[in-house]
């Protein structure tokens, strides 16, 4: 299933970069098709976040997760390198666990 | 003293690798995260680097290893990560006036256009041959780097016995608030975020795994095409 997954999608994301160097032009001018491909990742990369953050299976949860997370976006407003936030967060999350504060 | 027209100064030339160079040690950070992500999410070192480079966009990459952690069939997977990587359709458009690549480098150049060598060429669109230039060894450096990144990160998080204990599962969130931040300039952006964000929490129970994601981000989009034109029709264009 894995496998299928990850050959499925490289390919597809491949062929959607190479249509761009060979469809016409026009297909992709449409105003509201730009839109809404300005749109999806910022949708989709929202919805990831609620899941990867509030939910375990199909459950909603909420634990250290959340402070990491928090932590996180103090941190992108102080404009904190990439690595920095993950690393902050990560630890934050641990931390939280240790003192057994939150699960 | 008179220089052909595609000839670029050497000064131009080292200024765009450097910060071709610097581009590809940030994102290959990104990519240690990756890396670590996707083994913890439950996929191996293999199929961790097939995704870069193969797939070679971070961010249905990121969204490809949440589904599959998240339990969501191959289906689910694809689609969110093939909806996610739509945008480079729109890049590519634009990187082919600038390129007009025929042969091997049609093919080579579709792997290569990404957010990064993308706006790298847009930067140096003063002159074609230091946009090309700028496409190339930005798409090139990035494309070691990332997955050189993924290894390192894949190999590491696979000597863990227990990711959760150094709050790697609180990485993948904060990876994702990352991407997204730099994109959340708007009011009708961060209406997007909200929705998607919070519809995609409320529907987990309801629905199969990796499903939510699909209708929270249909939702967003929904909101923020809404809200967008709203904006357009108050504002005055700037």
């Amino acid at each position: 299933m894995i496998w299928t997954a990850v050959i499925g999608a490289s390919l597809i994301c491949y062929l959607i970069k190479l249509a761009g160097y060979s469809v016409p032009q026009r297909w992709l001018e449409p105003q509201v098709v730009q839109r809404v491909t300005v749109l999806l990742p910022v949708a989709l990369l929202s919805a990831l976040v609620g899941l990867w953050t509030f939910t375990s299976g199909s459950a909603i949860e909420v634990d250290a997760r959340v402070v990491g997370l928090a932590a996180a976006i103090v941190l992108l407003i102080l404009r904190a390198p990439f690595l920095v936030v993950i690393l902050v967060a990560a630890a934050v999350t641990a931390l939280v666990r240790y003192l057994g504060w939150m699960p | 003293m008179s220089t052909p027209a595609s000839a670029l100064p050497d000064e131009r030339r080292r200024a765009i690798r450097r910060d071709a160079i610097g581009l590809g040690i940030g994102t290959g950070a990104y990519a240690l995260s990756f890396g670590a992500l996707s083994v913890s999410a439950g996929l191996n070192v293999w199929q961790t680097q097939a995704l870069s480079l193969l797939m070679f966009t971070g961010a249905s990459q990121f969204a490809l290893i949440a589904v599959i952690g998240a339990g969501g069939g191959a289906v689910v997977a694809i689609a969110t990560a093939a909806l996610i990587g739509s945008r480079n359709a729109f890049y590519a458009v634009h990187m082919n006036t600038v390129l007009r690549p025929f042969g091997w480098r049609r093919f080579a150049a579709a792997q290569l256009t990404i957010d990064e060598s993308t706006g790298m060429a847009v930067g140096n669109e003063d002159s074609n041959a230091a946009a090309r230039y700028a496409f190339w060894s930005t798409g090139l450096a990035i494309f070691l780097l990332w997955n050189l990144g993924t290894l390192i990160g894949s190999v590491g998080a696979g000597l863990l016995d227990d990711p959760a204990v150094l709050g790697l599962d609180a990485a993948g969130p904060a990876a994702f608030m990352a991407l997204v931040w730099p994109r959340l300039n708007t009011w009708s952006m961060r209406a997007v975020f909200a929705v998607s964000m919070v519809s995609a929490v409320l529907l987990t129970p309801f629905l199969r795994p990796g499903i939510p994601v699909l209708v929270a981000g249909a939702a967003g989009i929904v909101v923020g095409l809404i809200a967008s034109t709203r904006a357009r029709s108050q504002e005055s264009p700037t």
